[in-house]
């Protein structure tokens, strides 16, 4: 590869961050006023808070790398949902508050992984947003495990719906550990991250928190995957025409 | 000298009363009172701000707000505690203003219909919340007034963020500026109103003044806030709503046209567009919670059970 095509490969994968980062933001961002109580709501508000911030972060160097007058802002709100690229998982309805902390449970313990592996990235910048992001994560995941527990073996009731949110949320998470040609070339620069090596460790945590919260680990029975290459499900272009509508609606004026 | 003279001696003397000292009920129920409807309005306040959370039209913007949404809820907390120390229980408080004994500000039941009034909310409700609350920085409850310092610190924060939309937003299209002048329109009035009836006709202030719960009057925070909302206005280039406003220079104030009053006491009674939702949400979220806080509190017993068996 050209340092030109790294360059574009780069900024690509920038994207795709940005994307998790922002649309996973967005579902947490829609419990404001909405959790069991009110410290409760403070602290989702917090973890929005920080992939907000990720994601800018990201979309910020993606700009950078574009060249091309691009910001934060046109990733965000000038692109469809078949040009997003974040992974699906990202994108499902925030649910019940167990379907919440379940999907924040798997999606924490997978970015504690991958941030780890992030921070050793050959690119400056990178390291630099997952040194940030991985210091956020290990709250995020102390919170995640702490309501994983919590709820797991609280009430019958609580149990319940804990098992049923593992159960809708597992067929996404395969899509977490795998590797497109692109990532694979990153990958293979010291780049990006090998994010198909993460499972073992990603599956023997998580089963060790769900054995704990009196949880299993359900069997690998389905798989939906698309969101790397914008095959989203239907929830994505809800998301969208909510997030870009003032935008959309006033092109080319300041904030 | 009796506890009411000795109270009475402190309150002169500019002393806080604290939680454990002797003070009459009707100081407490006033405070009660207060206290809890400052805090329900900070968690019912999130609501109209919270609705435009997902649509901010920039990231920027969408961070800004998000951290401001939350510093309220925040204000929210340390109110209630502050509110305990008088021997209510949050879980009553919350109750008695979802059964609508309870009030928050009637600001909030004016919907939040575009971007524009989030920059009218944070620069007027939050600019004149400020005024209240710098004056209450120095109330006699202890609590309260250290409550309305750390308050204070964050809302000028706020209230900046919410004159920088609107001043954005009055330098950029034309269809911005006329979306900033509609939202002032709007929010103007109402935000006037957030000081309450006029000093004749306000059924706590006599109290409340002689025992030093409040500082100064109605009128006199409403001329304050007034004053300064007349000069930023000219620095945002919008008219100003109120045609009647004129300097007046032997006053050393701006005279303002009349409040109307009528439209204020019909919101309050229940008429304003979002009385019935802000409930009606707080309430679906309360009960929606139910069954976490349930396994939170069953799963805390269970631990404790553990531990007291393992030690035993």
């Amino acid at each position: 590869m050209t340092d030109q095509d790294l360059r574009q490969a780069t900024q690509a994968y920038a994207v795709r961050l940005g994307d998790d980062a922002l649309i996973l933001g967005h579902r947490l961002s829609e419990w404001t006023s909405r959790a069991p109580f009110l410290e409760e709501d403070l602290a989702l508000q917090n973890v929005a808070l920080d992939y907000i911030g990720r994601a800018r972060m990201f979309y910020g160097y993606a700009a950078e790398l574009s060249a091309d007058g691009r910001t934060e802002d046109d990733f965000a709100y000038l692109r469809d949902a078949r040009q997003f690229s974040n992974l699906l998982i990202h994108e499902l309805p925030r649910g019940d508050f167990a379907f919440t902390m379940a999907r924040q449970l798997l999606t924490d313990v997978f970015s504690s992984l991958y941030l780890e592996q992030l921070l050793r990235s050959t690119d400056a910048t990178l390291a630099g947003i997952a040194a940030k992001a991985a210091k956020e994560t290990r709250y995020h995941l102390r919170r995640s495990r702490e309501w994983a527990l919590r709820l797991g073996d609280g009430t019958d009731e609580s149990h319940a719906r804990m098992v049923r949110a593992i159960d809708e949320l597992w067929g996404y998470t395969h899509e977490l550990f795998e590797l497109d040609a692109l990532e694979q070339q990153l990958a293979d620069a010291g780049i990006g991250v090998d994010n198909a090596a993460l499972r073992p460790a990603w599956l023997k945590q998580v089963s060790a928190i769900l054995t704990e919260a009196t949880l299993r680990v359900p069997e690998d029975s389905w798989v939906v995957r698309g969101g790397r290459t914008g095959y989203h499900t239907e929830n994505l272009g809800h998301i969208l025409s909510e997030m870009q509508s003032v935008h959309r609606a006033y092109p080319g004026v300041s904030w | 000298m009796t506890p009411e003279q000795n109270f009475m001696r402190k309150i002169e003397a500019e002393e806080k009363i604290e939680p454990k000292d002797w003070m009459p009920d009707a100081y407490r129920k006033n405070l009660v009172r207060q206290v809890s409807q400052h805090a329900h309005s900070e968690v019912i306040g999130m609501q109209p701000e919270g609705n435009w959370i997902t649509r901010a039209p920039s990231l920027r913007r969408k961070a800004i707000l998000l951290s401001k949404v939350q510093d309220e809820g925040g204000h929210g907390l340390y109110l209630y505690s502050a509110c305990e120390t008088l021997g209510v229980a949050r879980e009553e408080l919350v109750a008695a203003m979802q059964q609508g004994i309870a009030k928050y500000a009637s600001i909030f039941n004016y919907p939040a219909q575009t971007w524009a009034d989030v920059g009218a909310i944070g620069w007027l409700v939050d600019g004149a919340a400020i005024v209240n609350q710098v004056s209450l920085q120095r109330t006699s409850y202890g609590p309260y007034s250290r409550a309305m310092i750390r308050i204070c610190k964050e809302e000028s924060f706020h209230q900046r963020q919410g004159f920088e939309i609107m001043l954005v937003l009055a330098s950029g299209s034309p269809e911005q500026q006329a979306m900033a002048q509609d939202a002032l329109n709007r929010f103007y009035w109402p935000s006037l109103m957030m000081f309450g009836p006029h000093d004749a006709e306000s059924a706590h202030s006599a109290r409340s003044m002689q025992w030093k719960i409040k500082r100064e009057t109605n009128d006199d925070l409403r001329q304050k806030f007034i004053d300064q909302t007349a000069e930023q206005v000219k620095v945002l280039g919008l008219t100003h709503p109120d045609r009647d406003l004129k300097w007046n220079a032997e006053r050393g104030h701006y005279d303002s046209g009349d409040i109307d009053w009528d439209e204020f006491y019909n919101v309050i009674n229940g008429n304003g567009h979002a009385n019935r939702q802000r409930l009606a949400h707080h309430i679906q979220a309360h009960e929606e919670g139910a069954w976490v806080r349930e396994a939170m509190s069953a799963y805390k017993a269970r631990r404790k059970a553990l531990t007291a068996q393992q030690a035993a």
